[in-house]
């Protein structure tokens, strides 16, 4: 998994269902590993694969024409359970950016601090990016941080997205969230002195 | 002007707030489990650095434990050695452990209350989105990633930006055989799996202030299944009742202080919120959910809507969601035959759910093709089981009662319910898969679950109690 994030031109994976939560993107029976590698393989099991194990062949993933870095999906995309495994899987698969119309918080910071873009647009932009894909499988997506847009290249379409401005620093540069709050103990430490009770 | 409960716990536990960065939010209290943190603690050995303060991180080992048989090693091997992780992460870090055989051992969301660690006014977070329960007691406490697990056990501190506020204000009184888990299926039926995402919600109103502490856990236990952050209730004096004399909880002169201090914790008159909304408990129904998010629910006695009356973006998730669970748009639920029933989980595993299912299964038999599975959330919660003889009375039921842990909320043990059998069930997720691979899930409360048991097929309760 790459450790920061500027810029992205890609062909993109569209699954138009809404409400993909946590659970399909990584069912709880491969919460089991104690790494954070690996989880790719598992990345939307029970839709990719049929119980004995043969390729779904209706599902995305399988069909060849669609590939690429940026995984396209309906709205609430991450609801449910706060494992972040979601995160890695769909890193280690391979993807660096999700487009969304509506993301679950949670499943936004644990994007974010994997260094995965998640990128929410309007349900008029996302209906946009799928039917640039449905017309054209090549369809290229470009993603550009620094400027907060992204673009459908063969509509010249583009959208600008919101991003915290330190999360935004952040991926860029790949800094992580452990390394500011290491940086705020002294602070930490009188806040601490400050407080009676633990509450 | 005033401020809302949110705030004023928010506030007084921010560190460092700077222009263009996430506060920096002191955590008073870190539960953590076998499942998210193994990642966390390599983290921390990579960087070299301890946990930070030991004495406010809590570990118990949950999602992953078997519920039959627990003195003997762990039967599936990758479970083991998460299971065996924490103890050694645990030791090497010295944070203290309930693990399998430790008497306050359970499941994460239930021994924080009934320990008394959970407090008013305390922060609290977990690798865990159900972390949200702990909000019942009027404290901010919501699921957080791995990362921030690490972040937690090395700082104390967490980085967020301040949630919206909402307010759900729920009047009246209920009906007979409706319960708190009716309430919030019921809540998250009228504003969807996302209808409260980017917020933390304050329940509020009669309906919810008449609840018991363990029925208001199963409301802010599942505020994460409309979106929100978390949810909380302000304390009164059912919280004070219910912490007083708790293991862990303050004792002495140390008490009278904490409680007047708990006793400001409340939204002011004039504090305003970003958004407010008001249901009537009269019209809540025992509730169920036909789909595969929890948003999918009816009144039992109701319908599931129409292909008709969804919007044509909405149709392919809809039909999607309805052929995983063999059901047809428009159809009815009471009737239908169910397979498994599980009564556990942390939104519904207390003594007091126990109770109210075995108060209704005295001297009655499980219909014969049904499985029953009854899940203490604890340790304490089956031996409290036990000692009200209890576990009796689910015997002559035809139930089973078994050991604590997470079990078939999840299914990352062994009881999993099987493909294709419905399963009627006091968790909070219905989601595909959840409950196994194409395993089929209707959400309920306790009590109707119960009646399920007992008949073999989805019942309106009230025709029963």
């Amino acid at each position: 998994m790459s450790k920061t994030f500027q810029h992205l031109v890609s062909t993109a994976v569209p699954i138009a269902i809404e409400n993909i939560d946590t659970d399909q993107i990584i069912p709880a029976r491969f919460l089991k590993a104690t790494t954070r590698d690996g989880f790719g393989e598992n990345l939307f099991r029970d839709w990719r694969y049929e119980s004995n194990n043969e390729p779904k062949k209706d599902f995305v993933l399988n069909n060849p024409i669609y590939k690429g870095e940026i995984l396209v999906a309906g709205k609430n995309f991450g609801c449910g359970s706060s494992r972040e495994h979601a995160a890695w899987a769909i890193g280690d698969y391979g993807f660096k950016v999700v487009i969304s119309s509506f993301f679950a918080d949670i499943f936004k910071n644990n994007a974010l601090n994997n260094f995965i873009l998640p990128i929410q647009v309007t349900d008029e932009f996302l209906d946009k990016i799928f039917s640039a894909i449905e017309k054209d499988p090549a369809a290229k997506l470009e993603v550009d941080l620094e400027k907060q847009t992204l673009k459908i290249a063969a509509t010249g379409e583009e959208a600008r997205f919101d991003i915290n401005p330190y999360k935004k620093t952040c991926l860029i540069n790949g800094y992580d969230d452990i390394d500011y709050l290491l940086s705020l103990r002294k602070e930490i430490e009188s806040y601490e002195a400050s407080r009676e009770f633990n509450f | 002007m005033g401020k809302t409960l949110f705030d004023k716990i928010w506030d007084s536990h921010v560190v460092v707030s700077k222009a263009g960065f996430p506060d920096a939010v002191y955590i008073n209290t870190h539960f953590i489990h076998e499942v998210t943190s193994p990642q966390a603690f390599d983290g921390l050995r990579k960087r070299g650095i301890p946990v930070f303060r030991t004495a406010k991180t809590r570990a118990t080992a949950d999602h992953n434990v078997p519920t039959i048989d627990q003195h003997l090693p762990i039967k599936e091997a990758l479970s083991r050695k998460q299971v065996e992780m924490l103890t050694t992460n645990t030791k090497e870090f010295g944070v203290e452990l309930y693990g399998l055989g430790h008497p306050y051992q359970g499941i994460v969301h239930v021994i924080g209350p009934e320990l008394g660690i959970t407090l008013p006014g305390m922060t609290i977070v977990c690798g865990d989105s159900h972390t949200s329960t702990h909000g019942a007691f009027g404290a901010i406490a919501f699921g957080i990633g791995t990362s921030e697990v690490e972040q937690v056990l090395a700082t104390q501190c967490i980085l967020q930006y301040r949630p919206k506020r909402m307010k759900i204000e729920v009047n009246g009184k209920l009906k007979k055989g409706v319960v708190s888990k009716d309430i919030i299926l019921y809540i998250i039926s009228k504003i969807s799996a996302s209808g409260a995402t980017g917020y933390f919600v304050e329940y509020a109103g009669e309906a919810i202030r008449s609840l018991s502490m363990e029925a208001r856990m199963t409301i802010c236990n599942m505020s994460i299944e409309m979106g929100a952050r978390g949810g909380l209730i302000a304390p009164d004096e059912t919280t004070f009742e219910y912490i007083k004399g708790r293991e862990f909880a303050p004792k002495g002169a140390e008490w009278d202080k904490a409680l007047a201090y708990w006793k400001t914790l409340y939204t002011d008159a004039d504090a305003t919120f970003d958004e407010v909304l008001t249901f009537d408990a009269a019209d809540i129904e025992p509730m169920i959910t036909y789909g595969t998010n929890p948003g999918m629910g009816i009144g039992v006695t109701q319908h599931i809507p129409t292909l008709e009356s969804m919007e044509e973006k909405e149709k392919p998730s809809f039909k999607k969601s309805l052929d995983y669970m063999g059901l047809e748009p428009g159809a009815g639920l009471l009737g239908k035959k169910v397979d498994y029933v599980f009564i556990g989980s942390c939104t519904n595993s207390r003594i007091e759910d126990l109770r109210m299912v075995a108060d209704f299964v005295k001297g009655k038999k499980k219909a014969d093709d049904v499985v029953v599975w009854i899940v203490p959330g604890s340790k304490q919660v089956e031996a409290q089981a036990k000692k009200e003889g209890i576990d009796k009375i689910f015997e002559a039921a035809g139930f089973s009662l078994r050991q604590p842990g997470c079990s078939a909320c999840l299914g990352m043990n062994e009881d999993k319910v099987p493909a294709g059998m419905y399963c009627i069930s006091t968790s909070n997720r219905n989601f595909e898969g959840r409950q196994g691979p194409n395993a089929r899930t209707f959400l309920a409360s306790p009590l109707s679950a119960a009646a399920a048991a007992i008949t073999g097929k989805v019942t309106d309760v009230r025709e029963l109690v």
